[in-house]
């Protein structure tokens, strides 16, 4: 580690970890409810537990991307960082509002909720994914605007190199299209319309612009290729990703009401989608082909590689699997799309921070040269878990997605209703269930791996 | 391949393809806007149904529900539940609706359950409508089939 204040990323990590322990742990609470339905009701009915699933994702996410912004940006600027301070004093707001935000849609009833945050002065909960009260989408912007001014005026201050702009202008991105949250219209169709310019334009636009920077960062550490080469990577993907993403986001206009233009654009815009994440394999795996050096921390880059070829899988493979229109119009909202989404978000925004952090906190605990030998075996052992585990969970999703377009939707006569279908699929959100066990397992092993005694 | 492409090039792809990616994304949008209210009838957008559409929100129904494939996966669709459950008539879509929330949670058990919201009936009236407008949508025709 360089600069001091690069130590500020520490608790970011940990905390995120923390929030991803309970994020996992309530996707097992759903995946009983889909087979036990009235398991744990009326304490933490379905609709809460998912929402409190979804939003620590959403938070433990930006989390793990401030801690690895925090901890890259003083070593790529070549200064310290410009206010360690507000890092620390937007870390414990951010913290403090989660965690009374989640807490919240545990203790009351969601609509109690409402009435307790003032919801009708200016209502923009009940939205899926932005359910967090108004006040706490204000504190968001107040957190995301002191973060971007802190990185901002440390990355104009020192030394400019393409990852941290790119990283700024993901950022930037990230607080602009938060923006929209705000906007609820009457018309269910325009609101629809404008919350994919929030959940869209983050995860299959700037949030990539992200993770390309992070990953960039990393592979340079490891593999001391030179920046150049490095650097021109990162704009091929990202503008690969930027030129199909953004009229990509099109593939969600196909069934809400918005003009028939949409099949067509959307369909053929998101079509070139895997493309990017095809790279970022290429590039993942090349730029460890080449290195120059032989780092000790030999996990980083089995992370990610992994982070790579899942968010390939994922959000590649996955989404196109059922991104054209005349596809689409049978798997729309089925378990086909929850494959998916926790396949991308797996692959791409989860495996990410198990990247940046098994690089950067050996360095924040004293460990230049990574982990030893013995800690490295057992991450190894969690990353097997996990990407096996969530491989299970995606692929049991697909097959129940699969049976629902075959049960309910495709039969003219004689088409099974939603309830009747969900009781046939029953046996494989079983399996989906033991893999999500083995996933939570795999992270407790990540977790011990923190712990594991150095050999003198 | 990456060999022939130098770093400044790959830099004006980035700008260049971004720039263009938002350039057309702008004007479809702009377009998109203007087109919505026919295609979605905003012209049937009462103060019920925007009541409506509130207590959709505020009882985070689709945190359980899809509406127009769009929401959770637990329960079923409901952008067409005016077809499927009230046969494409009001005055027994609003009958069977009070029914249905009044009778929640079922006492079934092992059943998916749905939790008691303790509506008043002009609210499940506002609900209603809110859902009738949604069905009559032009939403490209789907879901394919009633059973969404």
């Amino acid at each position: 580690m360089k600069y001091s204040s690069q130590m500020v990323a520490k608790k970011y990590f940990i905390f995120m970890l923390i929030l991803l322990a309970g994020e996992v742990l309530f996707g097992l609470i759903l995946g009983t409810q889909y087979i036990a339905g009235d398991f744990l009701f009326p304490e933490i009915p379905f609709n809460v537990a998912r929402m409190v699933h979804t939003n620590l994702l959403i938070v433990l996410i930006l989390f793990g991307f401030m801690g690895a912004t925090y901890y890259l940006v003083p070593e790529e600027s070549e200064r310290e960082l410009w206010s360690p301070l507000l890092a620390n004093i937007t870390f414990w707001i951010f913290a403090v509002a989660g965690v009374t935000t989640i807490l919240g849609y545990l203790l009351v009833p969601y609509a109690t909720l409402a009435e307790l945050t003032y919801n009708n002065l200016l209502p923009t909960m009940g939205r899926e994914f932005l359910e967090q009260p108004t006040i706490t989408k204000i504190g968001i912007v107040i957190v995301a605007l002191s973060f971007v001014l802190n990185v901002g005026m440390t990355i104009l201050k020192g030394r400019r190199t393409v990852i941290t702009v790119v990283l700024i202008t993901g950022l930037l991105g990230l607080a602009v299209f938060f923006l929209f949250a705000f906007y609820v219209p009457d018309n269910l169709v325009l609101d629809k319309f404008f919350w994919w310019y929030v959940v869209h334009l983050w995860v299959e636009g700037v949030w990539e612009l992200i993770i390309g920077a992070i990953l960039s960062f990393v592979l340079i550490k490891v593999t001391g290729v030179d920046r150049e080469h490095i650097d021109k990577w990162l704009y091929l993907i990202i503008a690969m990703t930027l030129i199909s993403g953004i009229v990509g986001t099109g593939h969600h206009y196909f069934y809400i009401g918005t003009p028939s233009y949409w099949l067509w654009i959307g369909s053929i815009a998101s079509a070139v989608e895997p493309l990017p994440f095809f790279l970022m394999i290429l590039y993942a795996f090349s730029m460890s082909k080449q290195r120059r050096i032989e780092h000790e921390n030999k996990i980083v880059l089995t992370w990610a590689k992994g982070t790579a070829v899942m968010s390939f899988l994922g959000a590649g493979v996955l989404g196109f699997l059922h991104t054209l229109a005349p596809v689409n119009f049978f798997t729309h909202g089925t378990q086909l799309t929850a494959a998916h989404g926790h396949l991308s978000f797996f692959g791409a925004y989860i495996m990410i921070q198990f990247t940046i952090i098994s690089y950067a906190m050996p360095i924040m605990r004293g460990r230049p040269h990574g982990n030893g030998a013995k800690a490295q075996k057992v991450e190894r052992a969690s990353f097997w878990m996990m990407v096996i585990g969530m491989l299970g969970v995606t692929s049991a999703l697909v097959i129940a997605g699969t049976m629902q377009v075959f049960l309910q939707r495709l039969p003219d006569v004689g088409a099974l209703s939603f309830m009747a279908t969900q009781a046939e699929i029953v046996p494989v959100y079983m399996v989906r269930l033991v893999f999500g066990l083995m996933t939570f397992l795999g992270l407790l092993t990540y977790f011990y791996s923190f712990f594991v005694k150095e050999e003198a | 391949m990456s060999e022939r492409i130098t770093k400044s090039m790959a830099r004006n792809i980035y700008f260049g393809g971004s720039l263009f990616a938002i350039l057309v994304f702008v004007g479809l949008s702009v377009d998109t806007v203007q087109k919505v209210p026919k295609l979605s009838h905003a012209e049937n957008i009462t103060e019920s149904v925007a009541r409506g559409k509130n207590l959709w929100e505020v009882n985070n129904c689709v945190g359980c529900h899809t509406i127009m494939g769009e929401g959770a996966y637990y329960a079923p669709e409901l952008a067409n539940v005016f077809n499927r459950r009230g046969n494409s008539d009001e005055a027994s879509f609003k009958a069977y609706l009070n029914g249905w929330m009044a009778a929640q949670p079922l006492d079934e058990p092992g059943r998916r359950k749905m939790p008691q919201f303790h509506l008043s009936e002009s609210q499940v009236n506002d609900l209603a409508n809110f859902l009738i407008w949604t069905s009559k949508i032009d939403d490209n025709e789907w879901p394919p089939n009633i059973e969404g």
